[in-house]
């Protein structure tokens, strides 16, 4: 549980997002405006994660436990030692599902 | 700019050098245009602290450009410090995009993208005639092994790349005949005209290794830029194969260049981590590099995509 007050933390990202979209954006051209648009993308993939953030956490904790893993380090070691050689389609299925997820934040057209 | 000027009206042997202007610069290197007594010269100098022999590029440029491949003339080239940079290469201006969007995007380039395909089959076997010992200091390279070491330098965890280095592992294609490669062949690096190809550019990352390697690389998903055609983004495999092995006569085996290509989309996510690592490390801050770390899950996406019924 959280103490602060509102806006939420999503709703403070969307604020700026926006100010860059309608104020910065329209005045600006060029390089600065290409920024603004990088900015504007960095700020809708934050609130994209703190959105689904908690869910895929609790989803990736769950594959990492099904394949015995610690966590994400410890998943990369044991691939690259073979000691997952035994389950390597079920290991990819994850793998891909978490990939998956993170374009979800990071890019969902990518997907399409 | 009129230091430099004078300095490059020296080392071209021109009476006037005039238009002196910057077109771009890099982290490591600066382009500038100007004109020689009349005539149109690009000027690439490095900045101090790139580690990277420029000497050795000029003479890969020189070669090429006699195998009969197109690339600007060198012109002069130095890689001592002197009033021009700290090393540099004067090459004949060659017109044309180089911007990859433009050349998928616009109109005028139509007819260039139809035989650009074909074009940069046929330049890659001409390419890879160059008799790698007529370019001394040309290193080999073992890119599974490079790229491996700097994703663990990078220290992050990434269980995809994991899962492709095994597969590269596993799939390593047969040893070849040392071939000089061009390393970075793709849009972007190439100077394209509305008639096509008209010169092949940046050649710094040439090295010694498989010729496979940069007909994979040119057909890496992010050097399609959004097109959905596997070559370069105007073409399909065959047709690069078969230009390249009409011009070659080799025979090209199509699951070699899919191995190259998924180690070059493993590669282009390793330099994405590089290029976010930049910017946490403090080397270079900035949003933009920021945010390249969070495409890495492109990169994974497009192994799964490229391994799919290959595991």
């Amino acid at each position: 549980m959280n103490p602060h007050d509102m806006p939420s933390a999503e709703q403070l990202v969307e604020a700026v997002r926006e100010w860059l979209e309608r104020d910065v954006m329209t005045s600006t051209s060029g390089r600065l405006q290409f920024h603004a648009r990088v900015a504007v993308n960095v700020l809708a993939m934050v609130e994209r994660e703190l959105q689904v953030g908690p869910t895929q956490a609790a989803v990736h904790r769950d594959r990492l436990e099904q394949l015995g893993c610690a966590d994400e380090r410890d998943l990369a070691r044991r691939i690259r030692d073979g000691e997952l050689d035994d389950r390597l389609p079920e290991v990819r299925e994850l793998v891909w599902a978490t990939v998956k997820d993170k374009l979800t934040v990071a890019n969902p057209k990518y997907l399409d | 700019m009129d230091e430099l000027s004078s300095a490059l009206a020296e080392v071209v042997g021109a009476r006037e050098v005039v238009e002196l202007a910057r077109l771009s610069g890099g982290a490591s290197r600066e382009t500038f245009r100007f004109l020689a007594d009349g005539r149109p010269l690009i000027l690439q100098r490095q900045r101090g602290g790139d580690i990277r022999d420029m000497g050795v590029e000029a003479d890969v440029v020189r070669a090429a450009f006699a195998a009969g491949v197109p690339v600007p003339e060198l012109v002069a080239s130095s890689n001592q410090p002197s009033a021009v940079g700290s090393a540099f290469m004067v090459l004949t201006a060659v017109e044309g995009e180089t911007i990859a969007r433009k050349i998928l995007r616009d109109d005028e380039f139509r007819t260039a993208r139809e035989v650009l395909p074909a074009q940069f089959g046929r330049a890659l076997a001409q390419l890879h005639t160059i008799d790698p010992a007529t370019v001394p200091g040309l290193a080999p390279q073992d890119q599974v092994r490079m790229y491996r070491q700097l994703l663990d330098t990078s220290g992050e965890p990434h269980p995809t790349f994991e899962l492709a280095f095994r597969w590269l592992e596993e799939h390593q294609p047969p040893p070849c005949p040392p071939t000089l490669v061009h390393g970075d062949f793709r849009l972007g690096n190439v100077m394209v005209g509305a008639d096509g190809l008209r010169a092949v550019l940046d050649w710094e990352l040439a090295h010694i290794g498989d010729p496979m390697e940069d007909l994979g690389w040119l057909c890496v998903k992010a050097w399609r830029f959004g097109s959905p055609k596997p070559v370069a983004g105007v073409g399909e495999y065959a047709q690069l194969i078969e230009a390249y092995e009409e011009a070659s006569g080799l025979t090209v085996d199509p699951e070699v260049v899919r191995w190259w290509e998924v180690l070059g989309t493993l590669k282009w996510g390793i330099m994405c981590i590089g290029q976010a690592n930049a910017h946490v490390s403090g080397v270079a801050r900035s949003h933009e590099l920021a945010a390249i770390g969070r495409r890495v899950c492109e990169n994974e996406h497009d192994l799964f995509l490229a391994l799919e019924e290959r595991w």
